[in-house]
């Protein structure tokens, strides 16, 4: 028996996510100038850039935690202004924040209940549960640990399986590779990559360039709050410009 | 036996214990310590109620004594004379509600007040929250301590005297009742009803802890921004744990009011306030016994100095140098820090807070 894919993703034709235009400030400055992106269904969408590019915002105001200042959203065909973070949870939109955000004096397992709050149905939520101590089996062996001692990688696979105990059909990820130790990013970069051929559409916002592209279909660059470049992840890893800023080449 | 057995058998022990604890105490010490007793218990209200604001939500009030204000006025206005005596026209007979009504009633105003404080300050944390909430407390206690004129609505710093006492089915509890041939004096009888309302307040607590909500308030004292990503509606929760903890208040201040008869601006100064959150915070944030144990412990302490201070003084030198309520402040404040060196969650931390130690701690030596 094969497992059905973690997404919940509905069928239509148009894409899961389309941005247009969204601009975000902070205040009086405008961190976002007017962005467009999309993402198709099963896609996986890498968002790099440098530090203050406006990455982190996109996400946080994709998930509801910022408010635009113009522009619009729209997921699965429906417009998501006047919708708060906590309403898009259950629309299956899941962000694994930056810096991961466990819940740290909180065990492994009571976080992981913790992403299945907004749903209801307990035999289903115990399933997921099992899924993804199989798809983390370090988790499994760590239940019971307060999720605050765990360390750096162990607690990205938390803050990911938490996201994923939603059942989103957009997982949008935040520098899952920030302060782990070469061999952790790998692996937590083999798992994004097993979610990504399960069918879950992926937005990852990354610093790691050219990780973050040989794992991604498509790829966007940001700068100063503007998108510069666009395009499949092997043109972008071979663009000048990339390679130039990015790249280190 | 098995552990389930034992515990339960553990907790009648302790009930039995308690029921005898006025009879016990009244014949060791005096009656006056059944009446510390019955003071420890409001206290011990006010810290569970407390508790769900700072231990689970996680954030820091000061003011908290305000909701303890709320429900002790609320009973005095509506179980004294005073509004016949300051709107004659109004109230001609005065109000004299019965305390059962009186009951739900402050703690729902209570429970208003909470979010009253709880929307405003949706957006602070921390320091700045603390702040706040330290303003609210003092607001609360000037608006009493002046609401004397023009219109007389507090009787302001006199406070409001003659307050009904509580009673139940036409048997007042002010007076000795005789129940099986035993006779229950005053103090014993408010005992047995504190006694009653601590432990629903303690089931209460311990429901809301393991609840979803008592989860999500958790989630949100650990991380807000991710607690609102896991669909919380972080919002309504803060305000829920300022209407919760106010509402514990509310219900503890409307016992008091009717157990002391009286009520004065006074009685709900910040120290009031800071008393206790350290029963919360010495007794172990977040721990249910943790917090009964810190109430009990600093409801106790300025009567076991008062009682001890000064025969010891006069003992030793002839007259009373330093008077027991100084000493107090000095006491505590020593050992709150001792505390903070060397028991840092709390005398009686939470299972979780004491793992979290214990790993740091093997950490560091690693």
């Amino acid at each position: 028996m094969t497992n059905p894919p973690l997404g919940n993703s509905a069928n239509s034709g148009n894409p899961l996510l389309e941005v247009r235009d969204l601009q975000v400030a902070y205040g009086g400055i405008h961190a976002i100038k007017g962005i467009d992106l999309h993402i198709e269904r099963g896609e996986l969408v890498a968002l790099i850039g440098s530090n203050g590019a406006g990455k982190t915002t996109t996400l946080k105001t994709l998930a509801g935690l910022l408010h635009p200042a113009g522009g619009k959203i729209k997921y699965d065909g429906k417009s998501l202004h006047d919708i708060a973070a906590h309403q898009r949870v259950p629309m299956g939109i899941a962000l694994v924040p930056e810096g991961r955000g466990v819940f740290a004096r909180l065990t492994v397992v009571e976080n992981l209940l913790m992403g299945a709050y907004s749903r209801n149905d307990q035999h289903e939520i115990a399933v997921d549960l099992a899924r993804m101590y199989t798809l983390f089996p370090r988790l499994a062996e760590r239940k019971d640990q307060l999720a605050g001692t765990l360390s750096g990688g162990e607690q990205q696979m938390v803050a990911m399986a938490r996201a994923l105990m939603s059942r989103p059909a957009l997982l949008m990820l935040d520098e899952p590779s920030m302060g782990l130790a070469p061999l952790m990013v790998k692996k937590i970069f083999e798992t994004i990559l097993n979610i990504a051929e399960q069918g879950m559409s992926i937005l990852l916002v990354e610093q790691n360039a050219r990780l973050a592209l040989q794992v991604a279909h498509r790829g966007y660059v940001m700068e100063s709050g503007l998108i510069t470049l666009s395009g499949a992840s092997g043109e972008l890893l071979g663009s000048d410009a990339v390679q130039r800023a990015y790249l280190g080449g | 036996m098995k552990p389930n057995q034992k515990s339960k058998s553990l907790l009648v022990a302790l009930a039995i214990a308690l029921l005898l604890l006025p009879f016990v105490t009244d014949a060791l010490l005096g009656r006056g310590w059944v009446r510390i007793a019955d003071f420890a218990m409001l206290y011990i209200m006010l810290a569970l109620g407390l508790n769900i604001v700072v231990g689970y939500a996680g954030l820091l009030d000061l003011g908290y004594i305000a909701f303890f204000a709320v429900g002790a006025y609320c009973y005095a206005l509506t179980g004294s004379p005073h509004l016949a005596i300051a709107f004659p026209a109004l109230f001609p007979g005065g109000v004299h509600l019965s305390f059962w009504v009186v009951l739900p009633l402050s703690a729902l105003v209570a429970g208003g007040f909470g979010v009253l404080l709880g929307a405003p300050t949706l957006r602070l944390r921390g320091d700045y929250l603390a702040i706040v909430t330290l303003g609210f407390g003092e607001i609360i206690r000037i608006f009493l301590n002046n609401l004397n004129a023009p219109l007389n609505l507090t009787n302001g710093p006199q406070g409001i005297s003659r307050i009904d006492p509580i009673s139940t089915a036409g048997v007042s509890l002010n007076a000795t009742q005789e129940i099986f041939g035993i006779a229950l004096p005053s103090v014993h009888l408010y005992f047995y009803l504190f006694l009653a309302f601590t432990a629903l307040v303690i089931f209460i607590s311990q429901r809301l802890e393991k609840s979803r909500i008592g989860r999500a308030w958790m989630a949100i004292r650990e991380d807000e921004i991710a607690a609102s990503a896991m669909g919380i509606n972080t919002r309504n929760l803060k305000l829920l744990a300022f209407a919760m903890g106010a509402m514990f208040g509310g219900v503890s201040g409307t016992l008091f009011a009717g157990f002391q008869g009286f009520v004065s601006p006074e009685s709900f100064s910040l120290m009031e306030s800071i008393m206790v959150l350290c029963m919360v915070v010495l007794g172990g944030m977040g721990n249910i016994a943790g917090v009964i144990l810190g109430g009990v412990l600093l409801a106790l302490l300025p009567e076991i100095l008062r009682h001890s201070v000064v025969p010891m003084q006069q003992a030793l030198f002839g007259k009373t140098l330093v008077d027991p309520e100084s000493l107090r402040m000095l006491l505590f404040g020593g050992a709150l820090i001792v505390m903070m060196l060397y028991r840092p969650a709390g005398l009686w931390p939470s299972r979780v807070r004491r793992r979290e130690l214990d790993t740091d701690e093997a950490a560091e030596t690693v």
